[in-house]
């Protein structure tokens, strides 16, 4: 097939109350790797309100261009605005390949855009490898992690894939970076924009971004509700974020957004301390890749001791005092 | 008020075991459940049954053993149900699962509201949703935790990562509904017996649906799967087993200060 | 049972419901005593509680058969919640159903089959218990036609809690057991009170109560059946509630089986799981062919009262004879391979045998169902 005509890696930047988001700058790490070996060029689209401010940060992450849709219709996220604005550009532009960031707003965006372009898209990647020639391998789990799949487009351009954050890495931010920025000016079709935004409540609680934490002091069932206090002590005197397994989110031990794991969130920290959590192969999907793995399970058998780093069968309870004091001991050494 | 709700029938994907050895899935032995994010759609579609007097038509995508969750769907409420069933529809990715949908949803004419789960436990996409709403040229909802009907409008409550939203749309729409916010109901025995002894499940083929048969199966599907195979896990690393707990957290310390962490 | 996508449906509802809801509870209710209101009122909600009765008058249409592996699987997590439901269907519902007017019938059921209702069935009397029918409750008939109802009641399940409650009483004390006569009574009703909760064995959470009759006025509509009759309405309501009682018999002792069975391979001695030793195969697999043999017998005596069938009467003897007995000695035997840790209330063996022990007594004991047996086959 011919898809000389389809040049160029395209990553949809995403931004939220006209901030761009970490997954758009992890998606333009990729992207430039992408573009490098297929000797194309990587453009980012940015689109919201108020948000040409951020096009600096998005050539500073490796974008070549950055096509900036700035208009007050684009303040909140609603589906139709949004893919009018990126379809406009990319129907014209006709990517080799667009990236997503796959949040909320890139998994609910990205398949009505694909299916508007009459294109395949491949959800929820995790491993993007291209082709000298263009041709993109997009791996990704399914069977609720249980499975990979490697998924090709050999009959259809663009090739779209919606990526999972944090699993891509960013490249170190260089303001230096000289890059193009085009604000583009969408004929908007005002009449399909059939769904109104009657009322936005924001999440008021703010948890700190597991995503983001360099170290992880995770929770399961085996530490419970009696023994989080041991678990939030070890996370304070390490500098640490907290974090667990779904069975604590569905007691209502930890907040939702804390949550890591195939339905949760995917981390990739330096430690992850895996404390009491048994090791489904749903919450292994959520932190495998993270740098060095530490779990403490009584149960010697728990698949957690499959990815660990470091495993010690004890009792949760024991262990975590004895750490703190130790680890406390080692920082006032330091000091 | 008439409303189609769309099902999948899915293994129990909690419930799959990894060969240790081949690193391939074991499917057999492990159960067929409707897809938890369908079930709390189809809640969702009962709710407003309950309030607004709606007709609920499920439909579902699938091998015969597909009508189980049809009538599972009886026994909690839906009213009529149909599967699609024809070899024409394998090897479907999501857009051409997206056609046979539409299709069908345009051979079954008027409705108001068109909802689906947001994901299924297998393919794990949440794609088909909006895939569907591109290709009937109706506005969609997505991550919905509650749906209700206000002067001729249907009141959304989207909820996403950090805020909550109220959308407001005039029917036709697509809504995919979040299964971790929405309890559904149980079956009832009544519900279960007429299900089982009255109400029939229609099955249709590719014939019997409005679109193009070029948009369907293997034919119609933009991506394919070039291989897949079982989650390289990372390998284990050190485990200490016959350790007391202060010689173990001494152990985890040191590992901390080994590797610069402290 | 011959539908198997029926029968398939109807496990997943029952598993649905007792995991979520009945399951995470026992030991707590057991501990506490407490009524399991809340998992009775989804009972209603999904058919449970009037299973067994036509959709005319609430009822999910099905069959006492499917009645019965309802409260058996129920039995398996929590005996106590298995005799809320039984005692509300075969003791309350069931006479209602088969000796009320339709007046009686289209007053009553609707609700009690919604669980909207619940019920209870009030024979068993401070003197009045193998000899049942050593009444002393008396009903006196009045110029208009009804009633004034005085005397008491004991060990009366799901009193603290029932809407609706079949009382006897003695209509005439001269012609003894022959006027036993049977009544609809109302909660509220006034005159009529619950007396405290009685603190047992095992079932502890079931609402066992005393009721007080002191001239309770009953309007003429009250009388079930026929006057005189009541004695007989009694034994052939019990006859059903004894498919019920089987039904939880083998329920618990199919639990405890399945909680012992896990245990044994986990826990270790002398190096290897005691599962790997011949006594506790051997034990675990006469218990569990005698809990198969009781289940058999109980399916039979529920198919028999689906088919009104002559031979309910000594067929539901037999089942809840067998049942009850190989439920005590399941459990024993079973907190016995659990070793010290089945004594303690961290594993629900102990509960299991604890809850039991009842099966062997209440709705005739085994004595009485031994009674009945050799009545019919020594006719």
């Amino acid at each position: 097939m011919d898809f000389s005509e389809y040049k160029n890696v395209y990553v949809f930047a995403e931004a939220r109350d006209g901030n761009v988001q970490d997954v758009a700058l992890q998606l333009l790490g990729k992207g430039r790797e992408i573009a490098d070996k297929t000797h194309s060029s990587l453009h980012a689209i940015l689109v919201g309100y108020d948000v040409k401010k951020e096009a600096q940060k998005l050539i500073a992450a490796g974008a070549d261009e950055v096509l900036v849709v700035d208009d007050k219709l684009l303040e909140e996220y609603v589906t139709e605005q949004y893919v009018q604005a990126v379809y406009h550009i990319v129907s014209e532009r006709k990517p080799n390949i667009i990236l997503v960031g796959a949040t909320s707003i890139g998994r609910d965006l990205a398949p009505r855009l694909s299916a508007r372009l009459r294109t395949g898209l491949t959800a929820d990647c995790t491993k993007l490898e291209v082709e000298e020639d263009g041709s993109l391998f997009m791996t990704r789990p399914a069977f609720g992690g249980n499975l990979m799949a490697t998924i090709v487009s050999p009959r259809h351009r663009p090739q779209m894939s919606t990526v999972r954050p944090g699993v891509m890495a960013k490249l170190p931010a260089d303001p230096k970076r000289k890059g193009k920025v085009t604000e583009i000016k969408v004929p908007f079709d005002v009449e399909k924009m059939a769904v109104k935004v009657a009322k936005v409540v924001k999440e008021t609680i703010k948890v700190e971004k597991i995503e983001d934490a360099k170290i992880l002091v995770s929770v399961g069932r085996g530490v419970g509700r009696e023994n989080l206090p041991l678990a939030k002590e070890l996370a304070e005197v390490l500098g640490a974020t907290l974090s667990g397994s779904r069975a604590m989110v569905d007691a209502g031990i930890i907040e939702p957004a804390r949550q890591v794991g195939q339905t949760g969130k995917t981390v990739r920290p330096n430690v992850y301390f895996a404390l009491g959590i048994s090791g489904a192969i749903q919450h292994l999907a959520g932190m495998d890749e993270s740098e060095f793995i530490v779990a403490v399970n009584k149960d010697k058998y728990a698949p957690i001791f499959k990815v660990a780093d470091l495993g010690i069968v004890g009792d949760v309870k024991q262990v975590l005092p004895v750490l703190i004091e130790e680890v406390k001991k080692i920082l006032a050494t330091k000091a | 008020m008439k409303i189609i709700c769309c099902l999948k029938q899915v293994p129990d994907t909690t419930e799959i075991k990894i060969d240790p050895v081949k690193g391939t899935l074991i499917r057999e032995g492990v159960p067929s459940i409707m897809n938890p994010d369908d079930k709390a759609g189809l809640e969702v579609a009962l709710r407003l049954k309950d309030k607004y007097g709606a007709e609920v038509t499920v439909l579902s995508m699938g091998p015969m053993q597909a009508t189980e969750v049809i009538k599972e769907a009886f026994a909690m409420g839906a009213d009529r149900g149909i599967l699609l069933s024809d070899f024409k529809f394998a090897g479907a990715d999501t857009l051409a699962t997206s056609s046979a949908i539409s299709g069908a949803v345009r051979a079954l004419k008027d409705y108001d509201l068109l909802i689906m789960g947001r994901q299924a436990i297998d393919g794990d996409t949440a794609q088909v949703g909006p895939e569907t709403a591109e290709l009937l040229d109706i506005p969609q909802i997505s991550y919905a935790k509650s749906v209700d009907f206000v002067k001729g409008e249907f009141v959304v409550e989207r909820k996403v990562e950090d805020r909550t939203y109220t959308l407001k749309a005039k029917g036709p729409l697509v809504v995919t509904v979040l299964g971790d916010q929405v309890e559904p109901r149980y079956m009832t025995v009544e519900g279960i017996l007429r299900a089982v002894q009255e109400k029939e499940v229609e099955i249709w083929n590719a014939s019997q649906i409005d679109v193009d048969p070029e948009s369907l199966g293997l034919k119609g599907s933009p991506t394919q799967v070039k291989q897949s195979f079982g989650k390289q896990l990372k390998s284990a690393g050190v485990t200490h087993d016959n350790v007391d707990a202060a010689a173990g957290a001494k152990l985890i310390a040191d590992a901390l200060v080994e590797k610069h962490i402290l | 049972m011959e539908n198997t996508l029926e029968m398939k449906m109807f496990q997943n509802l029952l598993t649905d419901f007792i995991e979520k809801e009945v399951r995470p509870i026992a030991a707590e209710i057991d501990e506490e005593e407490r009524f399991p209101a809340e998992a009775v009122k989804t009972m209603g909600k999904i058919g449970l509680m009037g299973l067994p009765f036509p959709r005319e008058y609430g009822g999910a249409g099905g069959t006492v058969s499917m009645y019965a592996y309802a409260v058996r699987e129920i039995a398996k997590a929590c005996a106590t919640t298995a005799v809320a439901l039984s005692a509300h269907v075969s003791l309350c519902c069931t006479p209602i159903y088969e000796f009320g007017t339709p007046e009686q019938k289209a007053k009553y059921l609707p609700k009690l089959c919604k669980g909207e209702w619940l019920g209870a069935f009030a024979l068993t009397e401070p003197n009045a218990g193998t000899d049942a029918a050593g009444q002393q409750t008396i009903a006196t008939l009045q110029e208009d036609g009804s009633w004034i109802l005085n005397g008491s009641k004991i060990f009366i399940t799901n009193a603290g809690y029932a809407d609706v409650f079949i009382v006897f009483a003695m209509t005439d004390k001269s012609i003894g057991i022959k006027s036993i006569t049977a009544f609809i009574v109302e909660k509220g009703t006034p005159g009529f009170s619950v007396g405290k909760h009685e603190k047992k064995m095992g079932i502890r959470g079931s609402s066992t109560c005393e009721l007080v009759f002191e001239n309770v006025h009953l309007p003429k509509e009250a009388l079930l059946g026929q006057v005189g009759k009541g004695f007989s309405m009694a034994m052939k309501t019990l006859d059903g509630g004894r498919v019920g009682i089987a039904s939880q018999a083998v329920g618990i002792a199919e639990g405890a089986i399945e909680e012992t069975i896990k245990y044994v391979k986990e826990r270790k001695q002398f190096n290897r799981p005691i599962a790997a030793f011949q006594n506790t195969q051997f034990v675990l697999a006469s218990l569990y062919a005698k809990t198969k043999a009781a289940r058999l017998l109980v399916e039979d005596a529920a198919a028999a009262k689906d088919a009104k069938s002559k031979e309910l009467t000594v067929k539901a003897a037999m089942a809840k004879l067998v049942a009850a007995e190989t439920a005590m000695e399941v459990t024993t035997k079973c907190v016995q391979l659990f070793g010290g840790y089945g004594y303690t209330r961290e594993y629900p063996v102990e509960r299991m045998m604890r809850d039991a022990k009842i099966t062997e007594i209440y709705e005739g004991t085994s004595e009485v169902q031994r009674m009945v047996i050799s009545g019919a086959i020594m006719k």
